[in-house]
């Protein structure tokens, strides 16, 4: 189990080297290059650039620099908000998107689980196709969409839900933006599980579970939910990408001051440092993820953990 | 009373393309302590057979007709009864050892499960019992391996763990469909022989379901040789062997390589495939690939009628030989 | 008897793709949704000529009117009056070719990354599959966007960017059917008589590959008209006057208020173009591969 786990997180380290790399020359293939752009920057950003950035070091010592300042997690001043460095921007902003994605895969992979459990326990029945129309409903409307007409039902029409704002985190404010954020993982999810569970029930081990006189509900709980979950579990890693990527559409809807927010300020700024950081951020954060997930697979299967 | 009775069953599966009939008015019965030998191709209906008896059918299965188990109708009988007979009373081993148990658990699991469910074991005397099962089926070091997962067992051994399992509750009735065809020969000999050594301790009534009829003149007492879904021949293991009376059963027996014999002996094969569940002609099965088929073959059902002290064949040339 | 064996081998000669495509056209589901996709694309693509408004012309006068029948709007106008039944179809042409072209080009690198990788096999197959892996672990959506702050907003490199992330699921597919191809009899025989390497990749193992790859078409276009949206709505997609289905939402969201049919009707006509997609990928892969019923 070490052994595997450290195979795991070494095999992490090319990607997270990789990731970066490819941020930075990016960056520096961009045409005209990030630092002469057509607005005249203000000096003290001008001055902390090229204090930061050596611009007058070659290319490769500025390449080793920079991997050098983001090994101690430093990346570097924002080009936009001349008071904050990068490091403190991720720093007000990833909490709360943290707080929204957890929330958002924990209930997706609930009633995910759940839904694609029930529709496969009676496969071909009304339940079953209610499940998967939902499903598909949810694959099939981007969260893009999905959010403006949750808005528009509950807070523009019902007046039940605040439309947007954070408000300090208010429960209230964030019902519509996790449920927004979790409605594709839970289509995603509850197909994927639907479909494993058909699968592993039509397997030679449940059918020796089933010679053996247990219940139906051992039979489920004990033989065939965990390699059910399986699928589900290497999804994981995937559904936490999808996750960051919709926390920036729905920051943006909402109005909320999460790290995908900032991100797309810095985009349509063209806030260099801003993007490049928080794209090595999210990127880290996801390859962890991805570990984590692959622990968690080898926790459930014996035969990765004694392999 | 017979420990089972088979009367008029019928397997039907609902497909796309039509109901497909794997069993088809079959009826026989087995006494205590017998041994009930199956043969037949693949396709021939005997796995849907027995498990048609357990109550196992893929979901768009369906049984008709009588199974009486110790008295009890076993057809139509509730999920939750019939899950106190099986595992309890009837125990069942499956063809392949390497994907029929499960890999997530662990041996022990899968065997205490059975003790505290169908004997209300607490799980230390369970555990006990489940060693005692393991050494009985001849696995050395049981306690330390009880703790293992499936994967860690080879395959011999890993069907030895079926069987220990599914005698855990010393069952009336064992069957076991095609235990030894995913195994290596000598292995096949190993699980044989230990079959009947368990038979001898334990004195359960077993069907054994198989192709292979080296296995079947091992260990049944008597034979039944299905085709199409239906019996075409019923006999004593001895008398069958010496006195095949259906033209399928004797092709079969020829198709059996013979060391004793010498070395020129073409081995003989039956020509033409099993035949399509989908449309069963109206006549014999076997009519389409008999080297003896007359007219009446291919037109009518042949009766399934003693030919001599229970010996039992469907054959039209019985009755043309009366 | 004659007859019965001639019966037989017709229904023997009845192939694969005849088989599939029945099934297809039995399963609703499916066909109401390549129906609904044909009406969406016949319209999409008649749009200059449906109607009598520029897609880009402003009036002022008209400016967020609802829909209505006198003044020929018939899906309304947006906030700077222009009309949105012909803008919505222009949106759609715009997604359905990034959708289509990026889907081929990803198809293309999908499909000889993966062949390749399966049919040479060995230590290449291991770096070609390990280069995937690590690919894979990437935040693509982000260095699309990366791509867009870098190099400014641009559709060629829309169509590039997102062809060239979403191969890797195309290459692993791949590669894994060809695996088991290249145990079949008739790739064996092909190589014992010398036929050269690309030429076997070229000839027996791509038309067996059809089969998922068709499934795998229909699946991968609703997901790049997806990203092309996302980055539209965003602002870093496609830019004035062009417009697509994502960044119609983006503006009908900005006021969907006072003018709620600004965001429904490209709304609308995005999630059922997806929706369409969706249901005919599964209903192809239920039909190529019927075990599961």
């Amino acid at each position: 189990m070490l052994r595997y786990s450290l195979k795991r997180l070494l095999g992490a380290v090319p990607t997270l080297l990789i990731l970066m790399t490819l941020a930075f020359f990016m960056m520096r293939a961009a045409p005209g290059g990030p630092f002469d752009t057509e607005k005249t920057l203000p000096p003290e950003i001008q001055a902390n650039l090229d204090k930061k950035y050596h611009l007058d070091e070659s290319l490769v010592q500025q390449y080793g620099r920079y991997l050098w300042d983001l090994a101690h997690g430093d990346f570097g001043p924002s080009f936009q908000y001349k008071d904050y460095s990068v490091n403190e921007l991720i720093a007000t902003g990833f909490p709360v998107s943290l707080r929204l994605g957890l929330s958002a895969i924990a209930i997706a992979l609930i009633i995910g689980v759940g839904l694609g459990t029930l529709a496969a326990l009676r496969q071909n029945s009304a339940t079953d196709y209610s499940v998967m129309t939902l499903a598909m409903t949810g694959i099939s409307i981007p969260n893009f969409v999905l959010a403006p007409i949750l808005i528009l039902v509950f807070a523009v029409y019902l007046g039940w839900l605040p439309a947007g704002g954070w408000n300090g985190g208010a429960f209230k404010n964030t019902i519509l933006p996790i449920i927004g954020l979790a409605l594709p993982q839970i289509a995603y999810i509850s197909r994927l599980m639907r479909g494993s569970m058909i699968e592993v029930l039509r397997s030679n081990p449940i059918r020796t579970a089933r010679a053996k006189g247990l219940p139906e509900r051992v039979v489920i709980l004990r033989h065939a939910l965990k390699p059910a979950l399986l699928p589900v579990v290497s999804f994981l890693g995937p559904a936490t990408a999808a996750v960051i990527t919709g926390s920036v559409v729905i920051e943006q809807i909402f109005g909320i001051p999460g790290l995908g927010r900032y991100f797309v300020q810095g985009a349509l700024n063209r806030d260099y440092t801003l993007v490049m950081g928080v794209v090595v951020f999210y990127g880290a954060l996801i390859i962890l993820f991805n570990f984590i997930v692959d622990l968690v697979y080898a926790l459930l299967d014996p035969k990765v953990r004694y392999g | 009373m017979p420990l089972l009775e088979v009367n008029n069953l019928r397997t039907v599966f609902h497909t796309n393309d039509g109901e497909v009939y794997a069993v088809n008015d079959l009826s026989f019965s087995l006494e205590k302590g017998e041994t009930l030998g199956v043969v037949g191709e693949s396709g021939s209906g005997k796995s849907q057979l027995v498990l048609s008896i357990i109550n196992l059918l893929a979901s768009n299965g369906r049984t008709e007709g009588s199974i009486r188990f110790q008295g009890q109708e076993l057809v139509g009988m509730k999920p939750k009864e019939i899950n106190r007979i099986r595992g309890d009373r009837i125990g069942m081993i499956f063809q392949d050892p390497m994907t029929c148990l499960n890999p997530y658990l662990t041996v022990e699991r899968q065997m205490t499960e059975v003790l505290m469910l169908h004997q209300g074991l607490d799980r230390s005397t369970a555990r006990q019992r489940s060693i005692e099962m393991l050494d009985a089926v001849h696995i050395p070091d049981a306690a330390n391996r009880l703790k293992r997962y499936p994967h860690e067992f080879s395959g011999g051994m890993r069907q030895r763990v079926m069987i220990a399992m599914a005698l855990l509750c010393q069952p009336d009735l064992l069957i076991a469909d095609e235990p030894t065809t995913a195994l290596d020969v000598t292995v096949q000999a190993q699980i044989i022989h230990l079959m009947n050594e368990l038979q001898q301790e334990f004195g359960m009534s077993i069907i054994m379901i198989t192709h292979d009829l080296g296995v079947i003149a091992g260990i049944s007492d008597n034979v039944m040789v299905m085709y199409g879904g239906r019996i075409c021949e019923y006999a004593p293991v001895f008398e069958l062997f010496q006195n095949p009376r259906h033209p399928y059963t004797a092709g079969l027996l020829k198709s059996v390589p013979r060391l004793d014999l010498a070395g020129s002996t073409q081995l003989h094969s039956i020509p033409g495939n099993p035949p399509n569940l989908l449309h069963l002609p109206v006549g014999c099965a076997f009519a389409d690939r008999c080297e003896k088929r007359m007219d009446i073959c291919t037109r009518e059902q042949p009766p399934l009628q003693e030919v001599s002290p229970d010996h039992f064949n469907a054959c039209h040339l019985e009755s043309k030989n009366v | 008897m004659n007859n019965a064996l001639a019966n037989n081998t017709e229904i023997k000669g009845r192939s694969l793709w005849q088989d599939a495509w029945a099934r297809l056209l039995r399963n609703k589901a499916a066909l109401t949704a390549m129906v609904l996709l044909l009406i969406i694309s016949v319209l999409v693509i008649a749009a200059p000529w449906l109607s009598p408004f520029e897609f880009d012309a402003i009036d002022w006068e008209l400016i967020s009117t609802p829909p209505s029948l006198e003044n020929g709007h018939i899906f309304g106008t947006d906030s700077v009056g222009r009309d949105l039944f012909v803008r919505t179809l222009y949106g759609g042409r715009m997604s359905l070719m990034v959708g289509i072209i990026a889907t081929l080009v990803s198809l293309l690198i999908g499909i000889t990354w993966g062949a390749t990788a399966g049919y040479v096999g060995g230590r290449v197959d291991g770096l070609m599959m390990r280069i995937v892996d690590i690919l894979y672990a990437m935040p693509f959506m982000f260095f699309v966007i990366l791509l867009m702050v870098f190099f400014g907003r641009n559709i060629y490199l829309i169509f590039i960017a997102i062809g060239a992330i979403n191969w890797l699921d195309m290459a692993r597919i791949v590669r894994g059917q060809t695996l088991t191809l290249k145990g079949k009899e008739y790739v064996e025989a092909a190589m014992a008589c010398g036929v050269s390497t690309p030429r076997i990749i070229l000839r027996h193992i791509v038309p067996n590959l059809l089969g998922i790859v068709v499934v795998y078409v229909t699946l991968t276009i609703p997901q790049v008209i997806l990203v092309e949206s996302f980055l539209s709505f965003l602002g870093l997609g496609v830019q004035e006057p062009a417009t697509s289905w994502g960044a119609l939402v983006n503006e009908g969201a900005q006021d969907m208020e006072s003018a709620p049919w600004a965001l429904l009707f490209p709304a609308g006509f995005l999630a059922t173009t997806l929706f369409c997609f969706n249901f005919i990928g599964d209903g192809l892969r239920d039909a190529l591969d019927p075990k599961d019923r």
